[in-house]
């Protein structure tokens, strides 16, 4: 007889269930019965974002390298499950080759922010030639801890496309993943578990955005946003939300699930810019070496 | 030691080379119009109370006629230029500006009440340097966003504050037109002047019509101009508070909005700072302009060892600075903006000693007419008391005392704002750990309120989001498509 997997949430590095004890069904297109997964209460969203503000200097703190590796552990975490993944997704509707193609794009996207973590910063950053004797620079940093409302038209690719160039950017991050279709989201809190992740740099909560989404968008703990399309006046209400400590709000209208979804703006959207002005002692006679 | 004791020879800066006229009209299409409100109001003299002149108060059909004289110039003239004609006009508008810099620094100062000596050698020069500095970018936009897909947003809608009025005039304007957008811009309506005589700058430069219009008025104005369905982008400078209407009064468009608010600044001294240094730098980062300026060192943190010395030295450098006439090149502090604002500084300064903590002021005369403050200095003061927390936006220094770094950074990041922070110390390679720590937009080590049109500016957390100035500033006036 088949062992069937317990769906459990991801918070702090832990696979907790729901303080509330509450679990809904999630069905196949054909409505056959494919797994029970925690109901998220307003509670767990609290201690998902404490979790995730804990993890954040010390993920932040480590070396662009470092990151860049470990989000490239993820990729091959990937690859090593994607069969199951494939299986998941077939058995949430999807065709074997569309699953395929998927669960393939969402490992080339691993791969691709990967490469980023030390690079990004080259690019966005800048040194300005001010008229006064200082050493003026630009550097991007963190927004900090980003609640994400993870795609709601895909399982995998979506809830990836939004979190990777997240936590690339050293951001920690809260995820509501996808409502009707959550078991993908949880088996990849599976793989980030194993891929040196560090616990609280993710964290992935499954339940009704409805019911969540405004704990997390009023949480004066979250700096930002990242919004897929949902529905418009629960994204009004998140944005209205989200005025009080002024959180980054990023609504994406665009499809999530495509190859170009991808880029360097996607990183910079949760990122900082800080300009400091360091002093040059101005030496009396010096000939600049030249 | 007291200011009297100084004997200064007043040396005033002549009024007369400005033409001031007594009643100014809005600048929409490129022509003076009287607003269809009929209405105008009196902008004060803030040094004398005297009044300067009426200005046009405008409502929502003039804040209509404004967008729409906008719209016309962006479609028909203004996105059809080339990025190097776009740039040719901003040159020469800063060529203009440079011109009629005296003028110009005259009327900031007796419009807003800033010492002339601030206006001549940092205001004006900034906002000309601005201008020359985007003219230059106008035709590099794809340089500066390689591999990325932009185009102008359309017409944005500015609107800009007090302390800084010219100079924050030429941090939205310049970008805005050197990426292709015509502007409605709303000043504050107790600094209009300058930006009015903007108007008369385009209009030497040529610009054509449309590119530019200025909308007077109060906070009224500026939310019709907000509220407008027709503008693609927002960029305000102001307080937090009103900056969150503005988000509510967007939510729901796609008005693209760069916020730039408030501040509760940490200016932290070390126990290896040069003392002196630090001293004069603290005078800078709270009292330069009165302390009207959201990035003000208003939060000082001095290391248990030498808090004693520097608070003695800040006393005595105190007692030497000259509260007077703005136009007199003596003056370090000049008036309070407006009564409203000298009334709401009153009320902190009387918070602050109710709550505990001991005022300092120095002893000086101040004029009897007119706005002002004495320079004031608070200590004991709790991280929790409201004028530690609370910007005040005026002459008022908070002084705290810390004895790790651990705890300086903690206590200077403990603040909803995020604009700026200073330190002071002798070794680089504690500037650079600091910097790291401290979340702020800007850190300026051993230096204070430096301003220059290469570098990004704006906040962390409350104090806004977007950036103005250098490469970054381009990016809140274009439009990013995938």
């Amino acid at each position: 007889m088949e062992i069937l997997k317990t769906y459990k949430l991801y918070i702090g590095g832990q696979f907790p269930r729901t303080e509330s004890g509450r679990s809904y069904a999630v069905k196949s297109v054909n409505g056959e019965h494919i797994a029970n997964v925690c109901l998220s209460s307003k509670k767990d969203v609290r201690n998902a974002v404490q979790a995730a503000r804990k993890a954040q200097l010390a993920w932040a703190g480590k070396s662009a390298f470092n990151r860049s590796q470990i989000v490239y552990r993820i990729a091959e975490m990937l690859e090593a499950r994607k069969a199951q993944f494939i299986e998941e997704l077939q058995a949430l509707g999807q065709s074997k080759k569309s699953a395929e193609s998927e669960v393939s794009m969402s490992i080339d996207r691993c791969v691709y922010y990967a490469g980023w973590a030390d690079k990004y910063q080259s690019i966005i950053g800048s040194v300005n030639p001010v008229a006064s004797a200082h050493f003026n620079f630009s550097v991007p940093e963190p927004t900090g801890v980003v609640g994400i409302v993870a795609c709601q038209e895909t399982a995998l690719l979506g809830l990836i496309s939004q979190l990777l160039p997240v936590i690339i950017g050293a951001n920690t991050a809260v995820v509501l993943a996808n409502a009707t279709k959550p078991t993908c989201a949880i088996s990849f809190a599976e793989v980030l578990a194993t891929a040196d992740v560090p616990g609280g740099v993710v964290n992935i909560l499954t339940g009704q955005p409805a019911e969540l989404l405004p704990t997390l968008s009023a949480h004066m703990d979250v700096n930002a946003l990242s919004i897929a399309p949902i529905e418009s006046k629960l994204q009004k209400e998140a944005q209205a939300e989200a005025i009080d400590n002024l959180k980054r709000v990023h609504i994406f209208v665009e499809p999530l699930y495509v190859k170009k979804a991808q880029g360097l703006p996607y990183i910079a959207d949760f990122q900082e810019i800080k300009t400091t002005w360091h002093p040059i002692e101005q030496i009396a006679g010096g000939a600049g070496g030249y | 030691m007291s200011q009297k004791n100084w004997n200064l020879e007043p040396s005033l800066e002549s009024a007369a080379l400005l033409k001031l006229q007594d009643q100014y009209e809005l600048f929409i299409d490129g022509k003076w119009q009287a607003p269809l409100s009929k209405k105008y109001f009196d902008s004060i003299n803030p040094s004398d109370e005297s009044k300067l002149a009426k200005i046009a108060w405008a409502n929502e059909a003039d804040t209509d006629v404004a967008v729409k004289a906008a719209r016309t110039a962006y479609e028909n003239v203004w996105s059809k230029l080339s990025g190097a004609q776009r740039g040719k006009y901003l040159f020469r508008i800063a060529r203009l500006m440079q011109e009629q810099a005296k003028e110009l620094a005259i009327l900031e100062t007796l419009d807003g009440g800033k010492p002339i000596r601030e206006s001549r050698d940092v205001d004006i020069p900034l906002a000309c340097n601005h201008f020359f500095y985007y003219a230059g970018w106008a035709d590099k936009l794809q340089e500066a966003f390689a591999g990325q897909q932009i185009s102008s947003l359309g017409v944005a809608a500015q609107i800009t504050p007090w302390n800084f009025p010219l100079l924050m005039l030429a941090w939205k304007v310049a970008p805005a037109l050197a990426c292709g957008n015509t502007v409605v811009l709303k000043p504050a309506e107790t600094t209009s002047l300058t930006a009015l005589k903007f108007a008369e700058i385009c209009q030497q430069a040529g610009l054509p019509a449309g590119v530019v219009n200025i909308v007077t008025g109060y906070g009224d104005t500026g939310a019709a101009l907000v509220a407008h369905t027709d503008i693609d982008k927002i960029a305000f400078t102001g307080s937090t508070a009103v900056g969150k209407q503005i988000q509510k009064a967007c939510l729901g468009t796609s008005k693209k909005l760069t916020l730039e608010l408030g501040g509760k600044s940490a200016n932290i001294i070390l126990e290896d700072a040069p003392i002196d240094q630090a001293v004069e730098g603290v005078i800078n980062a709270i009292f330069f302009n009165q302390g009207h300026v959201c990035c003000a060192g208003s939060r000082l943190y001095v290391q248990e060892s030498i808090a004693a010395q520097v608070l003695a030295k800040l006393k005595f450098r105190l007692q030497s600075i000259y509260v007077g006439n703005p136009l007199d090149k003596n003056t370090d502090i000049g008036a309070i903006n407006s009564k409203k604002q000298l009334e709401t500084i009153e009320r902190y300064i009387k918070l602050g000693i109710a709550e505990g903590g001991q005022i300092y002021q120095p002893t000086c005369e101040l004029p009897s007419k007119g706005y002002y403050c004495k320079p004031t200095l608070f200590t004991d003061v709790a991280q929790s008391a409201t004028i530690a927390q609370e910007e005040i936006f005026g002459p008022v220094l908070t002084i705290q005392t810390f004895r790790t770094m651990e705890e300086v950074i903690q206590k200077a990041n403990n603040s909803p704002y995020g604009l700026a922070a200073g330190v002071w110390t002798d070794k680089g390679s504690r500037i650079f750990g600091l910097s790291q720590q401290l979340r702020a937009g800007v850190v300026w080590a051993n230096t204070y309120n430096k301003f220059d049109p290469a570098s990004p500016f704006g906040g962390y957390k409350e104090s806004g989001f977007g950036r103005e100035g250098g490469r970054h500033g381009l990016s809140a006036y274009l439009k990013f498509s995938n």
